[in-house]
């Protein structure tokens, strides 16, 4: 319970800046919605497209929403010019604003379509203009239900903002999702708490405006808009008031060890005068391209992973030749630059539980292949579409009864549980050695090399004070000590925070 | 010698379609200032379509309509609307305004206010308490509404009103009361009045004029005296044998 307040009350930031981000995309919704269903009650066809589009819109899950404006906006930069954010407010701004546009528009041209006949007639007839009809007659009589429309675009919206942490925009998922990431309940209950609290809150205050139009009540209505918009400046003066915008930005994947990491990193450069702002719970490809483009200044990326995502590559050429690639690469296409290694690797590795690899007699992946018809393997969500699955798959000829995908933290539950037989561990993970598993062995060499690099933006790998306050981290932590740190985190009983668990990893 | 006053209302050549169905054929005809003229007809005769091109809420397919002497499409669109009194069967109270608003609403598109008496003046014109000024609409009943509706086409001080099935909907108490007294108004406001009824027996008690329509044409234009001593053909004559009809079967009961 207590840990639970101490996190409730450590959001403060996420809270203001989800309030913001909500409050920006309603209102962009609004703003698109209103004139388009006037339109729409005026010409049968923009009413039908209009509306076909919001409602296709609002079936793509709200994660792919997010994540597909990325590239939307990357390849809007050849407009717009490379000022141009893919990462961050901008892009959780119009995906939630696209999906908060369907309940409003359609209350909206319901609401228009089913007004009284003779009504409209009546304002015709007496010679309303266009304007005079819409602003007298259409909009009171809508009002009531528009406001319901917005009332629930603003739930939506608010519960599907969370999901902005993935594509770099603080929010109250950062909680949840670093929560999940640890099996910090605690933190997880505190961000659906505060998101569900917040949404509830916003239902009151819009349903008060709601009521307010339709008893013709201007106390009711006046007094939930003043209230909505008194929150929302609140919001924005707690938000804007004391920011520093030099601050290096320290961008973190979804999962422990890069959140221990980033504070790792962050700690470092506070002792060294910088104002650090941690950007937590990126996928892969994000935290590349906001490296890229300055969004983030500095995280830590696994050779592995850029030469397969973002390099496209199959091959596997050794560790130093993947490395030596990676940085010649990355300096001909404008990506981030390397800093160097960490010191340890975090790759893919095919574990299973100690007491079911030896009760099957598998102890490497072409014993594996043996058994496989009769196992489930468990994966992260991005493992069975990466080239380490294919190439190990057709390599050692691994055909599966069965394939599940898991958020990273409930692979090792499952694996405990039974649900897989065999699960895509990283071999940095603490729960290795805790849960007693066994990592089988590669012997043909097809799973590639994951040295932790430190990966610095362009401009940030400019900075000679930075980079000086990186350097010693270069080559100092090995495998060991990063599992440790990363079980700190991760076990149920004694969870230690990622700032303690990064002053532990940095020997402090 | 002095220069008669242009009719109020002229139709010239009038026609208008709907794809295949021709709901207006070829009317020309003229109303002067002042008359009060009953256009009747059974349903689908074209009768609506007719009175609406008045205040263009139906554009017609060829020919002109001429208010005051001037073809209605030489108005602003508005400023015509502005000036003739509009008065239908679903009457089109504003429900989010009260009486007294809908009232002043003509007046207020035109950038007017109206004065507090002179929205009590109009609720004596229709017999209206004054309590009612406050009210919203949803509190009124049938009959009530449509006096608002009257008062409501009277504010803008028109002196053209058109009707379209104005009493239509109402009890038929009420509808005879509220007939008679539009009639009123008419006589005391000086005004030019044309109403649209599927009810000879309504027409041939308030009009000075009534006429006849059927599948498009005007087939009838008489007085009502004329139209009860026989004259304006069979269409006429079997909408007139309703209501004598009707009086014949009660003087026989009574």
């Amino acid at each position: 319970m207590d840990a639970f307040l101490a996190a409730l009350f450590a959001l403060g930031d996420a809270l203001t800046a989800h309030v913001l981000l909500s409050a920006a995309a309603i209102t962009a919704g609004i703003l698109t919605a209103l004139p388009l269903a006037v339109w729409a009650s005026r010409n049968e066809t923009v009413a039908r497209v209009s509306l076909g589009f919001a409602s296709l819109v609002q079936t793509i899950p709200a994660l792919a929403l997010l994540a597909l404006f990325f590239p939307v906006l990357l390849s809007l930069r050849a407009v717009f010019g490379e000022g141009l954010p893919t990462l961050g407010f901008l892009p959780a701004l119009l995906a939630l604003a696209l999906y908060a546009l369907l309940p409003i528009l359609r209350n909206a041209v319901t609401a228009q379509a089913n007004l009284d006949a003779g009504v409209i007639e009546a304002a015709d007839g007496m010679g309303m203009t266009f304007a005079q009809r819409l602003r007298l007659v259409e909009a009171p009589l809508a009002a009531p239900y528009i406001m319901a429309g917005i009332r629930t675009a603003a739930v939506w919206t608010i519960g599907a903002a969370t999901l902005a942490t993935t594509i770099g925009q603080k929010s109250l998922g950062d909680p949840i999702f670093a929560g999940l990431q640890t099996q910090n309940w605690a933190l997880v209950l505190a961000g659906c708490v505060a998101s569900a609290g917040l949404a509830l809150f916003a239902d009151l205050l819009l349903g008060m405006v709601e009521r307010g139009f339709r008893e013709r009540r201007k106390i009711l209505w006046l007094g939930g808009i003043v209230a909505a918009i008194l929150g929302i400046a609140a919001a924005f003066v707690v938000q804007f008031g004391g920011q520093r915008d030099d601050a290096v930005v320290i961008g973190a994947k979804t999962f422990s060890e890069q959140y221990i990491l980033a504070r790792l990193i962050g700690h470092r450069l506070e002792r060294a005068g910088f104002a650090v702002e941690y950007r937590d719970g990126l996928g892969s490809a994000v935290a590349h391209s906001a490296a890229a483009s300055g969004a983030v200044d500095v995280y830590v990326d696994y050779t592995g992973t850029i030469w397969a995502n973002q390099m496209k590559r199959t091959d596997n050429p050794g560790r130093e030749a993947m490395y030596e690639g990676i940085v010649q690469w990355e300096r001909e296409t404008g990506g981030p630059r390397m800093l160097g290694r960490l010191g340890f690797e975090n790759a893919y590795g095919f574990a299973m539980r100690q007491d079911r690899a030896r009760e099957l007699g598998v102890a490497s992946l072409a014993d594996l292949a043996r058994v496989a018809p009769r196992l489930t393997m468990g994966g992260d969500p991005e493992f069975f579409e990466r080239p380490e699955w294919t190439g190990v798959r057709d390599e050692y000829g691994l055909r599966f009864a069965d394939l599940r995908t898991f958020a990273p933290t409930f692979m090792y539950n499952a694996l405990r549980s039974g649900e897989a037989d065999v699960i895509s561990a990283y071999t940095s993970d603490g729960r290795i050695a805790a849960d007693n598993l066994v990592i089988l062995s590669d012997p043909e060499g097809t799973l590639p090399g994951y040295d932790a690099v430190l990966m610095l933006s362009p401009e940030a790998a400019g900075n000679e004070r930075l980079t000086a306050a990186l350097r010693p981290l270069l080559g100092s932590i090995s495998v060991e000590a990063m599992r440790a740190a990363n079980y700190a985190v991760d076990r149920e009983e004694d969870k230690l925070g990622f700032d303690a668990a990064a002053r532990q990893l940095a020997g402090e | 010698m002095s220069e008669d006053p242009p009719p109020a209302i002229a139709f010239r050549a009038l026609n208008k379609r709907y794809g295949s169905v021709h709901a207006v054929r070829d009317v020309s005809l003229a109303i002067a200032q002042g008359a009060f003229v009953a256009l009747v007809g059974a349903s689908g005769s074209g009768k609506s379509t007719l009175l609406k091109t008045v205040n263009r809420l139906i554009e017609p397919s060829e020919g002109t309509v001429l208010v005051g002497g001037r073809d209605t499409r030489d108005y602003p669109l508005h400023a015509l609307r502005r000036r003739i009194g509009y008065v239908f069967q679903s009457i089109g109270l504003f429900p989010h305004l009260s009486v007294a608003e809908n009232i002043a609403l003509g007046p207020r598109l035109a950038g007017a206010r109206l004065a507090e008496g002179r929205v009590r003046e109009l609720l004596d014109l229709v017999d209206l308490d004054h309590a009612v000024a406050g009210r919203m609409p949803a509190a009124l009943s049938g009959g009530q509404r449509q006096r608002v509706g009257v008062a409501r086409a009277l504010a803008g001080e028109a002196r053209l009103l058109i009707m379209d099935e104005p009493f239509g909907a109402l009890d038929p108490v009420t509808r005879d009361a509220l007939g008679e007294r539009v009639r009123e108004l008419h006589d005391r406001l000086g005004l030019t009045t044309l109403m649209v009824t599927h009810d000879m027996a309504e027409a041939l008690l308030l009009a000075d004029r009534v006429l006849v329509m059927d599948a498009g044409r005007i087939v009838a234009d008489e007085t009502p005296r004329g139209l009860l001593a026989g004259a304006g053909g069979p269409a006429a004559q079997d909408l007139v044998e309703v209501p004598r009809r009707q009086a014949r079967r009660l003087a026989e009961i009574g």
